[in-house]
């Protein structure tokens, strides 16, 4: 049994070591003064952030990414915050079918929203512009909103807003006083975790977005061309915030979560 | 409590109507472009077949959709393969808070970047990248890894692996214990347990862990376009060219409604398998 464990832990830290190898490779690579990126490394340079930082594109997509992610996620967190509190609240008729519209985004493939998305658009007039990315953002994050919300909606006690009425407090009352202060972490956590979601996502974005890049497209775009190690010190950096918001996101809620649910 | 007042509406309305333009519009609109013309470069609309005919009589389009659909399955397959192990070791031989802290870390590259990871992965498996020049040293290789399945199978695990562990490790977390236990006291040998307690008792997640890893690779254009060398091409690069390239979006639209139905049936099936009720023995 002993060796048996051993080896199991060592299987998962293999596991971790081809989830990470790739993150870490990257950010070591962005500092390498070699052209072409392979060990023995090179010297150590910050030749790449120099380009990159230079380069007009580079701040353009950092702009677009930025704004993209920031709307993006404010409006998936509120769509996910009325529906979660739907389903909560209220039985309806349909109610499958409601859940079905906001839930079901993520279980198609992302080509197929970027193509679909891309043709609609066009016909209706609002296709390759920056607000283009952001409503596609927000249907394919608003389902990660609305289930972060939801689970920590389940952890409410029911009566908590039934006390509220009938201590003479109205439903928007009871909404504001009792509601959104519980729902706060998951609200929080929700809107990093979209905007997280939102600032990685290309495929839709590259589809829709015209001439305005984002930063995961930029990179899409100098992929395309040759080798270039700007691409590993643009990548560390997009790391740098994607990870920062993901671990934010689950830093509010996560945890919290957990320990409640025991 | 169940009347429909404004207070009830404003915060049912706000999702049916962003959904219905901005998803909903999209997809039924999508469809009905397959049946569109192209003249001169402008897309007609129209009810014709004729996207239809030219796309299901192509050799390469078939090709191509089993080529996707086996490499998908394929990739289904390894991801829960490798990742059954560490999800047990997880579930089962590590303390509540080990395995938290594992799921935490799974997380956050499910979530980041997956284009700029596969991007290293080009720079780690190249012919002098850093695994052929680490095996150079001990004067094994080089092995060409790139423009291969194994890249592209690569390229997929990046993309489905973390998401894989995270799903097998909460349902065989959550599996009836007491069961394990009773077979263990029974003298039933580590390995029966594993298949006669452990897979059926924690089926449904493994089965919906399967299936993501399915979905994800289907529909993934990268790991087949740079880790893969797209030869030949799959269906979300053949998406790409003709959108892209060929300015063909009605003969897309047809792809992409070709892949939703394979994906209906897939889903279908495997939420058939995972929810079926053993049969008693």
């Amino acid at each position: 049994m002993r060796t048996s464990d051993w080896a199991l832990r060592g299987y998962v830290l293999l596991v971790f070591v081809f989830v990470f190898s790739p993150v870490v490779m990257s950010m070591i690579f962005s500092f390498n003064s070699d052209r072409f990126p392979t060990i023995p490394l090179g010297g150590f340079t910050t030749h790449w952030y120099e380009t990159i930082f230079a380069d007009e594109d580079f701040w353009k997509a950092a702009q677009n990414s930025l704004i993209v992610s920031l709307c993006a996620s404010l409006i998936a967190t509120f769509l996910g915050f009325c529906t979660a509190y739907s389903d909560y609240r209220y039985t309806f008729r349909g109610q499958g079918a409601y859940l079905g519209i906001i839930l079901l985004p993520p279980t198609i493939p992302l080509i197929i929203m970027a193509l679909a998305m891309l043709a609609w658009f066009s016909k209706v007039g609002i296709s390759g512009q920056v607000y283009s990315i952001i409503f596609a953002h927000t249907v394919l994050t608003a389902p990660f909103a609305m289930a972060i919300i939801r689970l920590r909606l389940n952890q409410m006690d029911e009566s908590l807003e039934a006390a509220a009425w009938n201590l003479g407090a109205s439903e928007w009352r009871a909404m504001r006083e009792v509601i959104l202060p519980f729902c706060l972490p998951a609200i929080v956590s929700s809107l990093f975790l979209t905007a997280a979601v939102s600032f990685d996502e290309f495929t839709v974005a590259w589809f829709v977005s015209g001439l305005n890049k984002t930063l995961p497209v930029h990179v899409l775009e100098i992929v395309q061309g040759t080798i270039d190690p700007q691409v590993n010190a643009v990548g560390t950096l997009v790391f740098l915030v994607s990870m920062t918001l993901v671990i934010i996101a689950q830093l509010a809620i996560f945890f919290r979560l957990n320990r409640s649910a025991k | 409590m169940r009347r429909l007042n404004a207070y009830a509406l404003t915060f049912r309305l706000p999702i049916i109507i962003w959904q219905a333009i901005f998803f909903i519009g999209p997809l039924f609109f999508m469809i009905a472009m397959s049946f569109f013309l192209v003249k001169n470069y402008r897309m007609v609309e129209a009810f014709e077949f004729k996207n239809w005919d030219k796309m299901l009589s192509r050799n390469y389009v078939w090709d191509s959709y089993w080529y996707t659909l086996g490499l998908a399955a394929l990739s289904s397959a390894v991801a829960s393969l490798v990742a059954f192990p560490a999800a047990f070791a997880l579930a089962y031989r590590s303390s509540e808070s080990v395995r938290r802290w594992a799921i935490f870390l799974l997380i956050i590259p499910f979530f980041t970047s997956y284009l700029v990871r596969t991007f290293s992965w080009y720079v780690i498996l190249a012919e002098s990248g850093v695994i052929n020049a680490g095996l150079g040293y001990i004067g094994l290789g080089p092995y060409t890894m790139l423009n291969t399945m194994f890249g592209t199978i690569v390229g997929y695990m990046t993309l489905t692996l973390p998401l894989v562990v995270i799903l097998q490790t909460v349902s065989l977390a959550s599996a009836d214990r007491s069961l394990i236990q009773a077979s263990q006291n029974l003298g039933c040998p580590p390995w029966r347990t594993i298949f006669a307690v452990i897979l059926p008792a924690a089926k449904t997640g493994l089965i919906v862990a399967a299936l993501f890893a399915f979905i994800l690779s289907f529909g993934d254009f990268v790991a087949p376009y740079y880790l893969g060398g797209s030869k030949p091409p799959t269906l979300p690069i053949l998406i790409i060219d003709t959108t892209k390239a060929g300015q063909q979006w009605p003969r897309a639209a047809v792809v992409a409604v070709i892949m939703m139905v394979t994906l209906f049936v897939v889903a279908f099936t495997a939420i058939f398998l995972a929810y079926r009720k053993r049969g008693s023995k």
